[in-house]
């Protein structure tokens, strides 16, 4: 009929995992889990994926870490579901990729934004294995009513040293969504995070 | 035939990526305006196409929508991108603050409080606090880096100087988290408490103006003011003619051409429940100090100063461009 919508599922999918995202994004640590169909090849996870796909197009250039980069299996996939343009210079990304979180390089190898445009920093997606399990945090700040506990794992050993440098440069510094095989929580540079036994 | 006129919600896939990606910037940046490609949509510049470009880039098909106008779900504007959404989105819409999931507004905040897990998305006209103040677009780039805001604490001063008090009554500028200056819209000042620490998520679209930001919930959002001239949340000092309301903001309502005229709550679903809850509704004139309405009126307020020299204040915000 004509101006009748058809619900088309790609739509309501990255709508679905977009959502995810902006909820965990606005409350920070909180996990969202979220069904998807999206399914990349190894070694991505299947709600890094449906982010992926929500997210990235021609427009965002993608930064892969090695494992990532080694895989031309899901370097096609990526860029035939997103068309975004694959980059090696890690500070040209808009996004960058993370399937082995312990071999991360520092925040400081990508782009941070500027003073005048913070925004124009990248946003790390960082797959992990499970949530709730790892070195225990306690964020605070915005999003958060009260103090709360998040931990995931694998991260780094200094991951909250990282993250500490990280909130100093705000309102400069990366933004992080972390996601697990069907779930993802978010660690925007807003957010103030203390070793749990701080 | 078979196809769609249109994708789900009226805009592109890629459009809604690229704003999808400034609102999650924004949320990270409380109070930063993120600059966005804003499109063209089907109405003109001023009624709402930053609003609707973000609730169009948010809204999903099990969300319930709710539009207001100033508070009013039932004026022109209001009634037209509620039944947008209802074409292009297929979504449920409501005109109670409860039921909504995202709700769209012009100029106001409703007076129910909102709660965890909404989304408020506010249409904006001028999204820059200090554009009346410095024009260049590079200055005022460059006074948000520098957290530099004297020029409108001496807007503010200039205010106390001539006036005797801090004579902005809406779009009352703030600071959030502690960082940003931001202008919450033509809200009016009696508003400004509530964003503070709201368990909604706030988000605001500038389309004309091509910017998008936001305040997570739970995040700080002070009023700027002096040690000496604090922030005063200004009503007028009036009774809702149909609800008794003695806390709500209130519109002026000309009944007649001999001056005849009430004052009623804006927020019209406010205005709604509470005279369900009454049996039967009061009259106009003497307040019922709202007692009775049964967890309507939770919007503690009691101890609001109420100055009762400013009631051209609430004229000066009917004056606001429409936006």
């Amino acid at each position: 009929m004509p101006g009748q919508a058809i619900r088309l599922d790609p739509a309501i999918a990255s709508q679905a995992a977009f959502r995810a995202v902006m909820d965990a994004m606005s409350h920070p640590g909180e996990v969202r889990t979220f069904a998807t169909t999206v399914r990349a090849p190894a070694p991505l996870n299947p709600a890094a994926a449906a982010v992926a796909c929500a997210l990235m197009d021609f427009e965002t250039p993608v930064w892969l870490d090695g494992p990532l980069a080694a895989a031309p299996e899901f370097v096609t996939w990526l860029r035939f579901e997103t068309g975004a343009p694959v980059v090696a210079a890690a500070d040209a990304a808009t996004f960058a990729v993370i399937a082995d979180p312990l071999a991360m390089p520092s925040f400081s190898a990508f782009a941070l934004g500027s003073h005048d445009y913070p925004d124009r920093s990248v946003t790390l997606l960082v797959q992990v294995e499970r949530f709730g399990e790892g070195e225990p945090m306690r964020l605070s700040g915005p999003g958060l009513a009260r103090p709360r506990g998040f931990s995931a794992t694998p991260l780094p050993a200094d991951f909250i040293a990282r993250l500490h440098v990280n909130r100093a440069l705000f309102p400069r510094g990366v933004d992080i969504i972390l996601a697990s095989d069907d779930a993802v929580a978010a660690l925007p540079r807003s957010v103030r995070v203390k070793r749990e036994s701080d | 035939m078979s196809l769609p006129a249109y994708n789900f919600a009226y805009l592109d896939e890629q459009t809604k990526r690229m704003i999808r990606r400034a609102v999650l910037k924004a949320i990270a940046i409380p109070g930063y305006q993120v600059p966005f490609a804003s499109r063209e949509m089907p109405m003109p510049y001023g009624w709402g196409t930053g609003g609707v470009q973000v609730t169009a880039a948010v809204i999903g098909p099990d969300d319930v929508l709710k539009v207001i106008d100033q508070g009013a779900d039932d004026t022109t504007n209001a009634v037209s991108i509620r039944k947008f959404f209802a074409k292009t989105a297929g979504v449920k819409t409501t005109t109670a603050t409860r039921e909504a999931t995202i709700i769209q507004t012009r100029h106001r905040i409703p007076e129910t409080p909102l709660h965890v897990g909404q989304v408020l998305v506010y249409q904006v006209p001028i999204p820059e606090p200090l554009r009346f103040l410095e024009p260049r677009e590079t200055e005022t780039r460059r006074m948000h880096a520098l957290t530099e805001y004297g020029l409108m604490h001496v807007k503010l001063y200039e205010d106390i100087a001539r006036h005797g008090h801090i004579a902005t009554t809406y779009a009352y500028p703030v600071k959030v988290d502690g960082r940003y200056v931001m202008d919450p819209s033509p809200t009016p000042k009696f508003d400004n408490p509530k964003m503070d620490q709201c368990p909604a998520l706030q988000l605001f679209g500038a389309g004309r103006e091509k910017r998008i930001y936001a305040i997570p919930p739970y995040t700080s959002v002070v009023s700027l003011d002096f040690e000496d001239f604090p922030f005063e949340r200004y009503r007028h000092p009036g009774t809702c003619a149909l609800c008794g309301a003695t806390d709500t903001f209130l519109d002026e309502i000309v009944t007649d051409d001999a001056g005849g005229r009430m004052f009623v709550c804006s927020d019209t679903d406010y205005c709604e429940t509470r005279r369900a809850a009454h049996s039967p509704p009061p009259l106009a004139g003497e307040g019922q100090g709202g007692g009775s309405a049964a967890g309507a009126a939770q919007e503690a307020s009691p101890s609001l100063p109420l100055p009762s020299k400013r009631g051209r204040e609430e004229q000066d915000l009917k004056a606001a461009e429409h936006d």
